[in-house]
């Protein structure tokens, strides 16, 4: 067998000289040359960007007067006075975290109905997978257009099933429920598309989780007697909670940062009660011209979710040591 | 013990039925939104704009007018064609600079890559909900405002932390010993990168760049406030901003082009879902 190779090894060819070679093999420098092309592109367009918006905060900035002055925390001050941030703070957690949750409960439903065998698997994974494939603006359309406040086919069910529009009705005498209408049915309405929209990618992170957990541990645990809560509790939920970490990190992210939906379903009213910090921050920097304003508004959300992230890979660490 | 294995039986077939209702169930809740719009796509305005009408079923009959309106007489085809090559190029832009990183942080042993690794799925956080105010700057001080070609600059900060970061989780299936062999064929390290891991990744490159596409093609923010004239418009900008006239909305053609952007697009990803499934897991877990 060794022989053979060092045949082999004679027969081939060095293909470059010596030079190059020992300089292609220097893992260390090769491991930089292999990494700098991502690390500059990354600085230039995160890291600078980032740094000139803390800049941008500091500053004076209007899309009409562009020149750069210094005004401290003028900015963070003004903010602070204005109630509609503290209400889009206040809805981001909201629909965060309520988001959160359910996202991942259903994803771990979701991911348990798409690993069982059955037949037809392949158009249920597809139809499952369409809320999340889809990008975020189409598929908010289609949202809107069935919680449309005249034509919604969520209200002509509730009519005929005699629950909506006529008097003494349980939901009210009115012919339509106005579901982006109302503050409380609107808040609902984004968490509902928000939930609808991710819960298919946690179920696929969970799916990777599910699939990783070899099956004899189960099996020990069934032959040993333990039932189907104690193996739930002991066996599987452990096993599956660092991914089930990813999924709720994925999920706040997407939540959190996202303005998609707020900006097709209600355009942040009914008078700002779904407005989220992002489209808040859009509002003022962009489509109001005030920059500075803008971008203190959009940084408010980094050290939370700085610490969000960091917290959950923590976690999902010590977990797999654990 | 005749009771028993009937009773097995029995519990057996109730399970059966449980697995396809829940998954029928799923199934439905998941597009719901999409039959209906497929279902609205095909109605006459007559038929649409009548509260009366039981909305699920065609009142009149079916007409294809909206559907070739959308095609005709909308920049639908334009935004399509845009979305399909800023993807497109923003995909090769992120495996030849993400390859090379991930193999680096992979394969080439360096103390700091786990920490590597991990600052650059960092960055994936670091949200264009923070960045457009600025990076709408840098791409005006560039020239670029108001061009497609901006998107192509700025899509790859996203793609390139989470593809990287799939990307280990492939390379680091594939055994060692195939460079080695391939180095010990006389190949360099670049060598046997390109020749022998490069192939071998390839069913996890795929999935990859689906992935990286499906997240250009749903990016929302930097293309809202980088460009504005339509004919540099992409889909998720273009579809929302120009089929709503005023008040006026063209809801069929709305329909139709959400359903028509998202069959071919999780068609494609659904082929590729177990690929994606297993880099994940490696990437994920064993990061």
């Amino acid at each position: 067998m060794s022989a053979v190779r060092e045949a082999e090894v004679a027969r081939t060819p060095v293909r470059l000289p010596a030079a190059r070679r020992r300089f292609a093999d220097r893992e260390g420098t090769l491991a930089w040359l292999f990494l700098m092309p991502s690390v500059v592109y990354i600085l230039v367009l995160v890291g600078v960007p980032f740094v000139l918006a803390i800049g941008f905060a500091l500053s004076d900035v209007t899309a009409g007067d562009p020149s750069y002055d210094y005004v401290g925390l003028r900015n963070f001050r003004r903010i602070f006075d204005d109630p509609v941030f503290w209400r889009s703070l206040g809805n981001t957690f909201i629909f965060t975290g309520v988001s959160m949750v359910l996202i991942v409960v259903l994803g771990k439903v979701l991911a348990n109905i798409m690993i069982a065998n059955f037949k037809g698997k392949w158009i249920v994974r597809f139809l499952v997978l369409l809320p999340w494939t889809t990008p975020v603006t189409l598929s908010s359309i289609a949202w809107l257009w069935m919680l449309d406040s005249i034509y919604s086919p969520i209200d002509w069910v509730l009519r005929q099933v005699g629950l909506l529009g006529k008097p003494g009705d349980l939901l009210g005498s009115g012919s339509n429920m106005y579901w982006l209408g109302e503050p409380g049915l609107a808040m609902a309405s984004v968490i509902t598309v928000h939930v609808w929209r991710l819960t298919p990618l946690a179920a696929v992170i969970m799916m990777a989780g599910l699939m990783a957990i070899p099956r004899d541990l189960e099996e020990a645990a069934r032959v040993d007697g333990a039932g189907y809560w104690r193996r739930m509790f002991e066996v599987t939920i452990p096993l599956v909670l660092p991914v089930a970490a990813v999924a709720a990190l994925f999920g706040t992210i997407f939540t959190f940062t996202d303005m998609a939906v707020v900006d097709v379903l209600t355009n942040g009213g009914p008078n700002n009660a779904t407005q989220v910090l992002t489209s808040w921050a859009f509002f003022r920097g962009i489509d109001g011209g005030d920059v500075g304003q803008g971008a203190a508004i959009a940084l408010f959300l980094f050290p939370i979710l700085l610490a969000a992230a960091i917290a959950i890979l923590r976690a999902v660490r010590r977990m797999e040591v654990g | 013990m005749v009771t028993t294995a009937a009773g097995y039986r029995r519990r057996y077939v109730a399970s059966r039925v449980g697995v396809y209702l829940l998954a029928i169930l799923a199934a439905l809740l998941c597009a719901a939104p999409f039959l209906w719009s497929l279902i609205t796509a095909f109605k006459q305005n007559r038929d649409l704009y009548n509260p009366q009408n039981n909305p699920f079923l065609f009142n009149r009959p079916a007409t294809p007018d909206h559907i070739t309106y959308l095609f005709q007489h909308t920049a639908f085809g334009t935004f399509a064609w845009n979305t399909l090559w800023v993807g497109v190029l923003v995909v090769g832009i992120t495996l030849v600079l993400g390859l090379p990183a991930a193999y680096a942080l992979a394969r080439l042993d360096r103390p700091w890559a786990g920490w590597f690794g991990i600052g650059i799925f960092l960055v994936y956080l670091v949200p264009p909900s923070l960045l457009f105010l600025s990076l709408s700057r840098i791409v005006v001080a560039w020239g670029l405002q108001d061009s497609t070609w901006s998107l192509v600059l700025v899509y790859p900060t996203i793609t390139i932390p989470v593809s990287v970061w799939l990307l280990i989780g492939f390379l680091k299936g594939i055994p060692k010993d195939i460079e080695e062999q391939a180095m010990v064929d006389g190949y360099s390290r670049v060598g046997a990168f390109i020749r022998a891991v490069v192939p071998l990744a390839f069913p996890g490159i795929v999935a990859v760049v689906v992935f990286a596409f499906t997240l250009t093609a749903s990016e929302y923010i930097y293309a809202l406030s980088f460009v504005s004239p339509t004919s540099q418009k992409v889909i998720s900008t273009g579809v929302p901003t120009e089929l709503v006239r005023g008040d006026v909305f063209f809801w069929q053609s709305l329909q139709a082009a959400t359903v028509l952007v998202a069959v071919p697009i999780a068609l494609v990803f659904n082929l590729f879902l177990d690929r994606f499934i297993a880099g994940f897991t490696q990437g994920a877990v064993k990061g």
